[in-house]
């Protein structure tokens, strides 16, 4: 479990991250994250999904091999994003802004069995 | 955002977007569409007949899964009359497995579906581990799937099963497709799109009933269904060729999810078009292409070294076997397909057993033996001379007396 608020003050967004589809390997082998992010990021703009990714990756992501995960500062192809169960294109990939309770599902369809 | 509509029901909250059509579905209606989408493979192709006995090839990963899991909800559903079990291989590799084992084991009791494990260790006196201990981690899938298409055929042959399902998705005939295009072989081409393989004999047929079906929205359903699958990477596997493949097929779906049944029919078109010369002539490899291609649950993980090595062993089983009745048919036209039944007829091998092992074989010694037999006789070896491969072991063997004799002379 992580608590990253990074030390910003003002409100936090606890959002809920599970890694699954053989991802969880890239994560501690721990399918379920618990994630607090500033309601705001630098710009002022509320947080979205693209501020989401690379913070996953500095400060979950314990593989050392980013673009298993991240590829040219997208997700990897063959990599599925669910917010609150629905395709992340049903609500705008990147520019989705996270809400409290948000469950963010990746699930690798790039592992086999 | 507001939530969508499901383009289906236009009431519940679409989750999904269908690659194929880019339809917004809800979770309901998109199982049932994937469901009904199966069906219709299924009974398009006369895939089953009533009372058929099925093993499904079962790695406890995704695919298998999702075949277990839809097979029993359509064999139910429009009373298919399938008696379906469950057939898993035990390569014999620690770390990897072992887990997906637990989880077959475990999909057996939700689908109250028997469950066969067979192990190389059993079978062929060597596990994964030992292969890859031998012969190091370069070219050993294609022992891994020769062995692994054998296993399948002879654990259904111990249940007394003549049919197995394999989880073969779209994207993995899609890959075989853009691999086989790559290297320029058509007959592998031309059988890597068939739903069914089978031999002309009475040997084992093998289908793919997933083979529409997009590995995306085969994630999508066991993740809406809950089911319980492993993901795991083989230890062994190097993503070379296919991996290559892979990563360009999902790059174009990214772009334009359609491309890959796109690629799919493309396959079946070119299938059509190949000439009976083309795949009666040169390389005849029936079921070596149908081990390598039909490698169960980590087909699609599997790389392949692209290297002289593995296209020497290749060369060599293909010149070995010759099964090309298995698979080729049903793809073709009326014209031409008279026409291959015909040359089959002169040309077709007689189906005998294996003087080794007794396993369905067209040539005197089978392709797992033969592959046996080269790891045997390095067994009591040194780490030396496995590294130096099987043409050098004269020499080597010289070297070594060589060796010998010097540090004789020296003390």
């Amino acid at each position: 479990m992580s608590d990253g608020t990074k030390g910003a003050a003002g409100p936090s967004i606890p959002i809920t991250v599970e890694f699954t589809g053989g991802l969880e390997l890239l994560f501690g082998n721990e399918r379920k994250h618990k994630v607090s992010l500033p309601a705001c990021m630098d710009d002022g703009n509320p947080t979205n999904i693209a501020y989401l990714l690379p913070y996953l990756v500095d400060n979950l992501m314990q593989d050392q091999r980013k673009e298993m995960f991240i590829m040219e500062g997208n997700v990897r192809p063959g990599i599925l994003v669910l917010i609150n169960d629905a395709d992340w294109e049903l609500e705008g990939e990147e520019t989705y802004e996270l809400q409290p309770g948000d469950n963010i599902v990746f699930v690798s369809t790039l592992h086999g069995g | 955002m507001a939530p969508t509509a499901c383009f289906n029901c236009k009431e519940a909250r679409a989750v999904i977007i269908r690659p194929k059509n880019r339809h917004k579905l809800c979770r309901a209606c998109f199982l049932v569409v994937f469901e009904t989408e199966v069906h219709e493979t299924i009974i398009g192709t006369n895939l089953f007949y009533p009372g058929e006995r099925v093993a499904i090839g079962a790695s406890g990963g995704k695919d298998s899964t999702v075949l277990a899991a839809v097979l029993k909800t359509l064999n139910e559903r429009y009373g298919y009359g399938l008696d379906l079990c469950l057939l898993s291989i035990d390569e014999g590799i620690r770390g990897y497995r072992d887990d997906s084992l637990e989880t077959v084991k475990r999909n057996a009791v939700q689908y109250d579906m028997p469950l066969e494990i067979l192990g190389y260790g059993e079978l062929y006196g060597w596990t994964m581990d030992q292969v890859v201990a031998q012969i190091g981690k370069k070219g050993n899938c294609t022992y891994c799937g020769v062995f692994r298409r054998q296993a399948l055929d002879r654990g259904a042959a111990k249940l007394g099963i003549k049919h197995v399902v394999t989880g073969h998705n779209a994207d993995d005939v899609a890959e075989t497709v853009m691999m086989n295009l790559l290297r320029a072989d058509l007959p592998r081409l031309s059988r890597g799109t068939s739903i069914v393989t089978e031999s002309g004999a009475s040997d084992i047929k093998r289908s793919k009933p997933l083979k529409y079906a997009y590995e995306k929205e085969i994630v999508l359903y066991a993740h809406h269904r809950q089911l319980d699958y492993f993901s795991t990477e083989c230890i062994y596997s190097p993503e070379a060729f296919r991996g290559s493949a892979r990563t360009l097929i999902k790059d174009l779906e990214k772009i334009r999810p359609s491309s890959i049944l796109d690629i799919v029919k493309s396959g079946e078109d070119m299938a059509a078009l190949v000439p009976q010369e083309v795949n009666q002539g040169g390389r005849k490899c029936g079921s070596t292409v149908a081990a390598e291609d039909d490698v169960g649950g980590c087909g699609s993980q599997n790389g392949r070294t692209s290297g002289g090595e593995m296209a020497a062993m290749e060369k060599e089983l293909a010149e070995n076997e010759s099964a090309e009745s298995r698979e080729t048919e049903i793809r073709l036209p009326k014209g031409q397909s008279l026409n291959v039944s015909q040359q089959k007829v002169i040309k077709k091998q007689t189906l005998g057993h294996c003087e080794r092992c007794g396993y369905l074989s067209s040539q005197r010694i089978c392709k797992a033996c033969n592959l046996l037999d080269g790891l045997n006789r390095n067994r009591p070896k040194t780490a030396i001379e496995v590294s130096v491969g099987m043409e050098d072991e004269e020499s080597s063997s010289t070297l070594m007396r060589q060796m010998e004799r010097t540090q004789l002379t020296n003390s």
